[in-house]
């Protein structure tokens, strides 16, 4: 990407990011998106914050000139996809945020070359890969949450029962 | 998740936008993964619960009573007029909004109807329509509705998702105990046989074997006995519980979750650990053998029964005093509830540790010392010798059970121990604890595996404190005082915040405790080898 795209969209980037959040606010009801886009407060609204602050870091490291850092993506990714994966959302609406940006990207940097726009958007599918493993790999998780509270409840009982043992250690 | 339900060309049209209509007109649907599972007709018959019936709730019909409608409105004009706090609480409310942010149900699911507000006014509004007069005249204008098997519904999915954990009430102006709301919500579905399995099932194996595990004396003296040989194997040292011994200075009451689930298992050593080296006169109950009380969340007059079990037991044994384990409900209810459902215990003595002669004033009424109190005095008093570098390699938060620090104020001393038996303590930030302690996610017998999402969501704004501290200074443990946080926060640790385990107060202890005669320590109460001594063997 040229560095006058990049300055482009850096210098639009808290407009960016505005619309990026209003996107993802919009699928919850709207009662309670005044509240949850009240980012500031990242203990009395910790959805609304890790959400912004994440889609902050994404689009810095999007921005960034060298190669994204897939782990740094990863790990923000995680935060957001962490906690859409347990909410009232289909797999496709807890995922959309990150396809919808390919529209904010272009509106927002309108002057903008569409090859650059294309190398951009190049990254997003690269983020939305990413996000189709976390999101699985959350959903796993909370299967495996279940089993193991059970797993944990029963297994002293059947030992009691001495219906299983552990072998000895030496 | 959201069912899946798109098909692929209807995925491009997808309309992301929730429906934009006011909440009285928003019927409610009861969505897979927020609810427990439907009592059993057996377990709501053994302890005498009206309407026993099969039904499931995400069921068309719920095969209601004949007449359910009567049913509730006279059982809503009983309770308006044995308790002045509901009728004060369905009048009040300005609607001023301070509660709504507050619950964590509502920040972790963004669901307007968890709101607290919200929740209550689910029940003001059938209050207004039938027990005010503006109600009966103005109808929607004065907020007032009718109570339809849509309303009924909604009552119950959101009274089972509430878990009278009180945050919202430090915030009220007004003081309204949202808890007592969903109290009385949910003695009103009771009479309708309208109860989950994962209360029902323990209250009738409490009432029935005295503990809602249901174990019987003999398994509850064996699943000790493990104890007791973990215990020897890590200090040499081989301790000797009691059980329904008469003439025993004191009777310990804990939850029976302790007994069976890790990590809880572990604080119970440290109870016993604790209590053999001080030499106590004391003795465990097969019979009381349970301190919480999910009688709670059923009725008033469950609570009571259930509870009633302590004082007896400790008037058939003949001991002086009660001393209490780690737990959360338990200690609100033996706090508010217990002198003036089953007391006067005049019976028993105003306790007196044997050890450091101080007189627990605080406990005078009741009779029953928490043994966080009970722990910190001996410490403050210089009786008990402690290694608190066994801990070393824990660096440790804790958590604020709603009912410990709401209920009855119990703030410091479990801090005070903690920083006794650990060189590493870091608060989580100061919105999130104490007073405005974030719940678990889980309380109020919400704990079962089926409704695992709602616990998520709900555990989100405790996991995200913990988060912060994890992050900033390598918190990896988190301390609690109760039963149903061991269980339910290792859960939400292990998605939220993997790395970061769950302890009772007591575990610590038990692993700084410098015991007489003890052989050098190279494991800790999990087993597993002490960090810096596994080459000391």
């Amino acid at each position: 990407m040229s560095r006058d795209v990049r300055d482009l969209l850096s210098r639009k980037k808290s407009a960016l990011l505005e619309r990026w959040f209003d996107i993802v606010l919009e699928t919850y009801p709207s009662e309670s998106s005044g509240f949850l886009k009240n980012k500031k407060r990242q203990f009395a609204n910790p959805v609304g914050y890790t959400i912004s602050q994440g889609l902050e870091d994404l689009l810095d490291e999007l921005l960034q000139e060298r190669e994204m850092d897939i782990e740094k993506v990863s790990s923000v990714l995680d935060s957001i996809i962490r906690i859409r994966a347990v909410q009232d959302v289909t797999p496709s609406q807890a995922l959309a945020f990150v396809f919808r940006l390919k529209k904010v990207l272009r509106e927002e940097g309108g002057t903008a070359p569409s090859e650059e726009i294309e190398a951009l958007e190049s990254r997003i599918d690269a983020i939305a890969l990413i996000s189709f493993d976390l999101f699985m790999k959350c959903r796993e998780k909370i299967y495996d949450l279940k089993a193991n509270e059970l797993r944990n409840m029963t297994f002293r009982l059947l030992q009691k029962a001495k219906l299983v043992c552990e072998i000895p250690g030496e | 998740m959201a069912k899946f339900t798109a098909k692929p060309d209807e995925l491009a049209k997808i309309d992301f936008r929730p429906p934009r209509t006011g909440w009285m007109d928003t019927p409610v649907e009861i969505k897979e993964h927020m609810f427990c599972h439907a009592a059993k007709p057996k377990e709501l018959e053994t302890v005498g619960f009206p309407n026993a019936h099969e039904w499931r709730p995400n069921d068309e019909d719920w095969k209601l009573p004949e007449n359910w409608e009567r049913t509730i409105l006279e059982g809503m004009k009983d309770l308006l007029g044995k308790y002045r706090s509901f009728r004060l609480f369905m009048d009040i409310c300005v609607r001023c909004g301070a509660c709504a942010d507050k619950c964590h149900f509502y920040i972790g699911t963004g669901d307007p109807k968890n709101m607290p507000v919200l929740r209550a006014e689910l029940m003001r509004s059938v209050y207004r329509g039938n027990f005010t007069l503006a109600g009966k005249i103005l109808r929607k204008i004065a907020g007032a509705r009718d109570l339809t098997v849509n309303v009924l519904k909604e009552w119950w999915y959101y009274f089972y998702q509430c878990t009278e954990c009180r945050r919202c009430s430090v915030f009220c102006p007004y003081g309204i105990d949202q808890a007592e709301i969903t109290m009385m919500g949910r003695e009103l579905t009771n009479l309708l046989g309208l109860n989950i399995g994962w209360i029902a099932g323990p209250v009738a194996a409490c009432y029935m074997k005295g503990n809602h595990l249901g174990l019987e004396p003999h398994t509850i003296t064996s699943s000790m006995e493990f104890f007791v040989d973990d215990i020897e194997t890590i200090t040499g040292i081989r301790v000797n519980p009691t059980f329904n011994r008469k003439g025993a200075e004191i009777l310990f009451v804990t939850p029976s979750g302790d007994l069976f689930a890790n990590p809880g298992t572990y604080t119970a050593m440290g109870y016993l650990m604790l209590f053999h080296e001080l030499g106590l006169d004391y003795t465990w109950s097969t019979y009381a053998s349970e301190g919480g009380n999910f009688g709670f969340f059923t009725t008033n007059e469950m609570a009571k029964r259930l509870n009633s079990k302590i004082y007896a037991e400790a008037k058939r044994l003949g001991v002086k005093w009660i001393l209490g384990g780690e737990c959360g409900h338990m200690w609100r209810i033996i706090h508010q509830y217990m002198d003036t459902w089953n007391g006067p215990a005049d019976f028993l003595e105003a306790p007196v540790s044997p050890i450091t002669g101080t007189r627990f004033d605080n406990a005078k009424a009741t009779r029953m010392v928490h043994i966080a109190e009970f722990t910190a005095d001996l410490i403050r008093h210089g009786k008990l010798k402690l290694d608190p570098s066994r801990n070393d390699h824990l660096k440790v938060t804790f958590h604020d059970s709603c009912n410990t620090s709401r209920g009855m104020g119990l703030l410091e001393e479990p801090r005070y121990i903690i920083k006794n038996a650990c060189n590493h303590f870091y608060e989580m930030p100061e919105d999130t604890i104490r007073e405005k302690t974030f719940c678990c996610g889980s309380g109020t017998g919400l704990n079962a595996s089926e409704n695992m999402e709602l616990r998520l969501r709900g555990g989100f704004p405790r996991a995200n404190a913990v988060k912060h501290v994890n992050e900033h200074h390598g918190v990896n443990m988190l301390a609690n005082v109760c039963a149903i946080d061991r269980a339910a926060l290792t859960t939400s640790m292990d998605y939220w915040v993997p790395g970061v385990s769950v302890c009772g107060v007591h575990e610590l202890v038990g692993n700084v405790l410098v015991m007489k005669g003890e052989k050098e320590r190279t494991q800790d109460l999990r087993l597993e080898p002490l960090p810096g001594k596994e080459g000391n063997e």
